[in-house]
């Protein structure tokens, strides 16, 4: 089955990525495709490739970017909604070279992108799971 | 591209946390997909749609009037649950008057909100293609 996920909540505070997370891993040993995980809202967080976390817990970023949830492109499927991620300070180098910014945080697993990525995910997939409060 | 229904559930309060705002920005792109598009408003989501809205005093956008718009952008089904107003002493007078124009009428506008009961609620939520909670 083709599936989609849509994060909504950032990492550490709340469940909701760790949650999606073992959902997707689950999801890909039974077999079925991952099209697209959009975060969103405080999700973007997700994205950061500057969490370092202690060393006796989960890197929740590098456990999605573990993922390699890649298109037949080679393009990232792992999307950050740009006006939430903008907003939030999480920001690519493109964006930032657009908004006179000196630095990026966006992770290589991940890449920025509109809304419409999320529309087409629902009208793409045969299921839209969300993960959130 | 195919056709599905979308229904946004909008569960919270329209400050307090971004959720209703950024769920608004999802459902005015969502409109340029030509999909079967509608809201339902549950819980504190009630106050989204609250007429009247004044946030001078918190220093936050108003982005109430941005519903009114909803209709220009063939968005007309939204659904408000009959009990959240009850709980929260809200009656159908206390919400936006938002309308849309009917192309198959003559443009005659007509209401926009529809208040439901949660069962019929659940109901419209289970002929969904897809449900956004926000």
């Amino acid at each position: 089955m083709k599936i989609s996920i849509q994060i909504n909540e950032g990492p550490y505070q709340h469940q909701a990525s760790d949650s999606a997370y073992q959902f997707a891993k689950a999801a890909i040993a039974k077999g079925h495709e991952i099209f697209r995980v959009f975060f969103y809202h405080d999700g973007v967080n997700n994205a950061s490739r500057f969490t370092v976390p202690p060393q006796d817990d989960r890197n929740i970023v590098n456990q999605w970017a573990e993922l390699d949830i890649k298109n037949a492109a080679g393009e990232p499927e792992l999307v950050v909604c740009i006006a939430a991620a903008l907003r939030r300070g999480m920001i690519d180098a493109s964006e930032a070279g657009k908004n006179g910014i000196d630095g990026n945080n966006i992770h290589p697993a991940f890449r920025i992108s509109g809304l419409g990525q999320l529309i087409e995910a629902g009208i793409q997939s045969e299921r839209l799971v969300v993960f959130g409060d | 591209m195919a056709t599905k229904k979308f229904m946004y559930l909008n569960r919270k309060a329209p400050y307090g946390t971004v959720y209703a705002l950024e769920s608004l920005e999802v459902v005015l792109i969502a409109a340029a997909f030509e999909q079967d598009v509608s809201l339902a408003f549950i819980d504190d989501g009630v106050y989204q749609i609250v007429k009247d809205q004044n946030t001078d005093g918190i220093g936050m956008k108003n982005f109430s009037k941005t519903y009114h718009a909803l209709g220009d952008y063939d968005i007309n089904q939204l659904f408000v649950s009959a009990e959240s107003l009850k709980e929260r002493g809200l009656s159908a007078d206390d919400l936006m008057p938002l309308v849309y124009e009917d192309e198959d009428d003559d443009w005659a506008e007509k209401p926009s909100v529809k208040i439901v009961s949660n069962a019929e609620l659940k109901e419209l939520m289970s002929e969904q293609d897809v449900c956004l909670s926000f």
